[in-house]
């Protein structure tokens, strides 16, 4: 038996064809899916594709997801998403959803991730993919031509860096505020380009959305992945969403008793206020009362990280009964188009909009600056989203704080950042 | 690597992310449009001014963010010649090598006065101050992987490769 192994070894192990894998090692992994979207995918490998003259390794293995410029808004944006319709056509990828939201939210709604599996991303939220117990990184479209030619790509076995998290969260405060705890402590690289596994009994307590913000955000401490072991929560959205239970294995992707990280942080979710990033770091994080004088004119829930169901439920909890105030406005655009479904069948979506707010496509949108939504100058956003980089929404002086969609919610409600613990019965 | 590369220093913080290196407002256009307003939100002159050769010396944790490859090509695109830093996101740094951009993990980047003008040698892992020939040691990078920068690139490498090979298989 091979010596006892972290998530992360085990994931890269079984991917490398190796009984058991060291920190340090460097392997070649066989690849079980790669991911691509609009904006780094098809128009970006295909050139390449093209020019080596090859074809892609398995397009069974393949996804594309359109996501960065939808709806198209201009010719150009137009050009790429036809480009990314005809390109899969041709190439024979099937696993392709064409403006059904944004891909790191899709992509296990669709039933397209399990645990255990090791894949590539080309977009660098694809730590996303670590919440279901699979090792999911992102890569540049250079090296995802790589992969789409060859099915490997090379890896240094990451050390397992532990956040462990014990104790229970108070009202209001939820997985986006712990994870800007976890930048304010860490910082943007104090993930390493390593593995970080979340564990602890608050994460065990965490639904499948919930845990996905966090493994998301593993980005932004600059991590290679973000991985939380799977467990009956998994199975369930799993089987939720239509994968066989005979083929989601549980107890093979846990942590071994005994496993060597590199490093231990540990965090008391009991201890947690709401937090709030402001500009330009998520890592520039600190209890929302240090802000609650900060007037905002838009904000935004949004993105990969923050508009998912559970984000827009946490919306709609402190919407309920109000009013957006006067001289701010407040935009959401769900994740994807089932996300959209859900919160019309429960109700979610009525609160949302009688409330005021302005109900926008999904897509990455205003989160990078790619769709509607962006700022003016010397505007303030408050958003749900994971950067908050100078510029990033659109421009150059406009200023984004982060918080989680009870906060966002929050604040469009009072016109100025503001304890969402308030607004909540 | 063949050749030195020399020029003035651009001189960065900490945490320089991609979307001021490839800001999300002109991803869709052009790549010559996108490289104008390559660290604008930090630095108003850098693209107007940046000449080929010139060396950008960054703080920790350079390039992260996205993992959009328009990030390494833009500063490509502008001719910059090296970027030296004491650390660079996991991402960035695999998409400059994989463009052909040489990136130096220098872990003194942060003593380079801001007007310098380096000659930075990366066989020899170092950076030198033209003016008072201060030596800043990086880390050394592979020779296989000088040659795939030397290459520019990946994609140029694997073709130069494949048609060696080619070649050789014609004379055989």
């Amino acid at each position: 038996m091979a010596h006892p192994m972290t998530l992360a070894e085990k994931l890269v192990a079984r991917a490398a064809g190796m009984a058991g894998v060291r920190p340090g090692e460097v392997i070649t992994a066989k690849v079980d899916l790669a991911m691509m979207h609009d904006s780094g995918g098809p128009r970006r490998v295909a050139p390449m594709l093209e020019r080596l003259q090859a074809k892609i390794w398995d397009p069974d293995k393949v996804v594309v997801i359109s996501d960065h410029y939808v709806p198209a808004v201009d010719a150009e944006s137009a050009g790429i998403l036809d480009l990314t319709r005809k390109w899969v056509k041709a190439a024979g990828v099937s696993r392709f959803h064409d403006m059904q939201g944004i891909c790191h939210v899709v992509l296990p709604e669709r039933g397209h991730l399990k645990p255990g599996m090791f894949v590539v991303g080309g977009d660098s939220h694809s730590p996303t993919g670590g919440a279901f117990g699979t090792y999911m990184f992102g890569v540049g479209a250079t090296e995802m031509c790589g992969v789409l030619v060859t099915g490997e790509i090379w890896l240094r076995v990451p050390q397992t860096i532990l956040l462990q998290w014990r104790g229970k969260l108070g009202k209001g405060v939820v997985a986006k505020d712990m994870i800007l705890a976890m930048c304010a402590r860490l910082g943007m690289d104090g993930g390493q380009y390593q593995a970080i596994q979340y564990a602890g009994d608050t994460i065990g307590g965490l639904a499948m959305q919930e845990r996905m913000t966090l493994s998301n955000m593993a980005a932004e401490l600059g991590a290679q992945a973000g991985l939380i072991a799977p467990d009956t929560v998994t199975r369930d959205y799993l089987l939720s969403v239509g994968v066989p239970d005979a083929e989601i294995e549980i107890d093979a992707w846990q942590t071994d008793v005994g496993a060597a990280v590199a490093e231990q942080h540990d965090f008391d979710a009991a201890a947690l206020s709401p937090m709030v990033a402001a500009p330009h770091s998520p890592a520039n994080s600190a209890p929302v009362s240090d802000h609650s004088t900060v007037a905002v004119d838009q904000a935004y829930i949004g993105a990969c990280t923050g508009a998912k169901i559970n984000d827009l439920r946490m919306a709609a909890a402190v919407l309920k009964g109000r009013k957006v105030a006067s001289g701010t406005r407040l935009l959401i655009a769900p994740a994807s188009a089932r996300t959209t479904a859900e919160a019309a069948a429960d109700g979610t979506l009525a609160t949302l909009t009688a409330a005021g707010a302005i109900l926008l496509s999904s897509g990455c949108g205003a989160c990078a600056g790619y769709g509607a939504g962006v700022l003016a100058e010397n505007e303030t956003c408050i958003a749900s989203t994971a950067r908050n980089f100078k510029g990033r929404m659109g421009a150059g002086s406009s200023k984004v704080y982060l918080g989680s969609p009870y906060t966002v919610a929050a604040a469009a409600v009072a016109g100025r950042i503001a304890d969402p613990r308030e607004f909540l019965a | 690597m063949s050749a030195l590369v020399k020029g003035r220093v651009w001189k960065f913080g900490d945490n320089v992310d991609t979307d001021v290196l490839a800001p999300g407002l002109y991803m869709k256009g052009s790549l010559a449009e996108l490289a104008r307003h390559c660290l604008e939100a930090l630095e108003p002159r850098f693209a107007k001014e940046v000449k080929p050769g010139d060396i950008v010396v960054g703080g920790r944790n350079f390039g992260m963010g996205s993992s959009r490859e328009q990030a390494v090509m833009a500063l490509r695109e502008l001719g910059v010649g090296a970027v030296l830093a004491p650390s660079f996101a996991g991402i960035f740094y695999r998409n400059a090598l994989n463009l052909g951009l040489l990136a130096l993990v220098c872990p003194q980047a942060g003593a380079i006065p801001a007007d310098a003008e380096l000659v930075v040698d990366a066989p020899a892992a170092q950076a030198r101050d033209a003016k008072t020939a201060a030596v800043y040691a990086c880390e050394a990078i592979p020779p296989h992987l000088l040659q795939m920068i030397d290459d520019g690139g990946l994609l140029p490498h694997l073709e130069k490769k494949l048609s060696t090979s080619h070649k050789k298989e014609a004379r055989a």
